[in-house]
């Protein structure tokens, strides 16, 4: 059923208060990852808060949905989606990378919610699959979701796993590349080209989704499409901002890894509507 | 009856896997190799070629295990100790997760490809991983309970295995704990604490001593992390002079662990170290290459000679 107008208002407002949480939590350690979070902010939100079965009070249920942030330098935004999800204390987003926290500045398997740490690059869409092989085997009605950064693709491995991934059939297997452009250094194109992304997953065998990574009506029909397809494993190219909602961060390398200053978060909270 | 380890590997792979159907197998394009062909074949809906990518194998062993399957994850030992290592410590022991790591040509064993294919630091690299065991087997009994005891107890595990032919130590059955060590020949002079193929070479190291009348203890220390502090300690308190044997550099193996117990025991034995001395080695017959490296009776026999003129 598609996102009724209303919901992807709920949603919409939801997003926005993930912003500020996030970078509030960025802003107050002084250290993070604004610009990726920012991008894929609204591919967690309709996973975690519309299409997932996962639960805080089910979390070993075997039919649950599981989803592995490979492009584990985001983790604020993920952790802000567990905390909305009952996984977290509504106040834990202040111990962001503070010292006996469980939020880490890559996910760990310390925090509940989490279902594979990460951090080096590369490994996600393996560990995903390796995950979907094994609800295959139990006949497991959950899916998989592999979320991985752009810079990321630069790793071999992701390579590796998008050939193996096909080969096993694993039509449970979803992978959302967030596309947007930027990596640390600069520009994605700049960096490592990424050529003909689409181009590439289809010669190994995927169905391949392209949309706009910030529409979340889009972005449910993508999920929808992924879902319907049968046979083989799924990847949604979702074409994102880096640094999105916040004007001075989009589209710049710079807000990648750098520490949030005070009046740079004042402006951000002034465009995105104030306190969370 | 003496048999290759990887054979045995292979078997009790699969004889576990007929009542676990927890466990699954993965390898990188190197089954008939490892053996673990023994397992797909017999079920294949529980065996995954990865192909050659070791990396993926892992992290996707990683995956696998957090859906309670046990993964077994198989390839030469020295692809598996560096190229899988990525996921191995981001993953695996992160996580602490329930993947076991098959290395199947340890040491020189996949002697004639050469020093690109021997793996002489994967000790090293696999003991300073939090949460990782350790275990290098000695002979088939030993095998067999490795193999066993990493489908019976949970978390990640390193079982360094051998493309070799070793001969039997223990009779069938033998019971072995972990993060223990075993006193395979007692002696009086001085301790050999050896590991896999090398408690064999430190027997026959042994036999040779006798002979001119040096009493010399032997321990096999398969379990190398945790490793059994009490027995290092009491076998340097008791023979007063330790040589460690193993097919590995000198440097962050088992003579490592050694010293590092003996240094914290504050012990006053003496201590030489048998195994390769920081070189890359070269292609050659097994026998050949042990030889050359001082991997076998007579280097242990000289370790033990250099040690006894520093006891004091």
């Amino acid at each position: 059923m598609p996102l009724t107008a209303k919901r992807a208002e709920e949603l919409k407002e939801l997003c926005r208060r993930f912003r500020v949480s996030a970078l509030t939590a960025i802003h107050g350690v002084q250290s993070g990852h604004p610009g990726g979070s920012l991008s894929v902010c609204e591919i967690l939100a309709l996973l975690y808060q519309e299409r997932m079965n996962v639960s805080a009070d089910r979390q070993d249920d075997p039919n649950r949905d599981r989803l592995v942030l490979s492009k584990g330098h985001a983790a604020p935004m993920l952790y802000v989606n567990l905390v909305e999800k009952g996984f977290l204390p509504a106040d834990s987003m202040s111990t962001l990378r503070v010292i006996d926290s469980e939020l880490q500045g890559h996910p760990s398997m310390h925090t509940p919610g989490v279902e594979m740490p990460a951090g080096p690059l590369g490994l996600g869409l393996a560990a995903a699959q390796g995950m979907a092989m094994g609800m295959k085997l139990d006949g497991s009605t959950g899916r998989v979701y592999a979320v991985l950064g752009d810079g990321e693709l630069n790793e071999g491995c992701i390579w590796e796993a998008a050939m193996s991934a096909p080969k096993f059939a694993l039509d449970n297997l979803c992978a959302v590349v967030d596309w947007n452009h930027v990596q640390l250094d600069g520009t994605t194109e700049q960096i490592m080209p990424i050529r003909d992304l689409a181009g590439k997953w289809r010669a190994f065998g995927w169905n391949v989704i392209e949309c706009d990574g910030h529409d979340l009506a889009a972005l449910d029909a993508a999920f929808d499409a992924a879902e319907a397809c049968k046979g083989v494993p799924s990847v949604i190219i979702a074409d994102t901002v880096k640094g999105k909602g916040v004007s001075f961060m989009e589209g710049q390398s710079k807000w990648h890894g750098s520490a949030i200053d005070a009046e740079s978060y004042a402006k951000a909270m002034e465009e995105l509507g104030g306190n969370a | 009856m003496a048999k290759a380890i990887r054979e045995v590997y292979g078997t009790v792979l699969k004889e576990l896997g007929e009542t676990n159907k927890n466990i699954v197998v993965l390898d990188a394009d190197l089954s008939g190799s490892t053996k673990t062909a023994i397992f797909g074949k017999a079920y294949p809906e529980r065996f995954f070629n990865m192909g050659i990518a070791e990396s993926n194998m892992v992290a996707t062993a990683a995956g696998l295990s957090t859906t309670g399957k046990i993964p077994f994850v198989n390839t030469f030992t020295v692809f598996l100790t560096s190229l899988g290592l990525c996921a191995t410590r981001g993953q695996v022991c992160y996580g602490n997760l329930n993947v076991k790591l098959g290395g199947a040509y340890c040491g020189m064993s996949d002697a004639l490809d050469g020093a690109t294919h021997h793996a002489l630091e994967d000790i090293a690299v696999m003991r300073s991983l939090p949460n990782m065991k350790v275990i290098v087997p000695s002979d088939e009994t030993s095998t067999r309970w490795a193999t066993k005891y990493a489908v019976d107890t949970y978390g990640p595990m390193y079982l360094r295995l051998s493309r070799d032919v070793y001969p039997d130590l223990y009779a069938e059955g033998t019971e072995f704990e972990m993060g223990k060590g075993n006193i395979v020949r007692d002696g009086s002079d001085v301790t050999v604490i050896a590991c896999g193929i090398m408690v064999h070479k430190a027997l026959e190291a042994a036999k040779m001593m006798e002979e001119k009348g040096v009493s010399v203890r032997v321990v096999d220390m398969y379990s190398i992390k945790p490793i059994d502090k009490d027995l290092i300690l009491k076998c340097a308190a008791e023979t007063g002079a330790i040589v460690t044997a193993e097919e590995h550099n000198i440097y962050g193996g088992l003579g490592s662990a050694v010293s590092e117990v003996l240094a914290w025991g504050g012990a006053a034995a003496p201590t030489e170290y048998v195994g390769l001395q920081d070189v890359f080695t070269e292609s050659g017959k097994y026998g050949d290459l042990l030889r050359k490296y001082g991997i076998d009776a007579n280097g242990v026999v000289a370790g033990i000679e250099k040690v006894l003129k520093r006891k004091k």
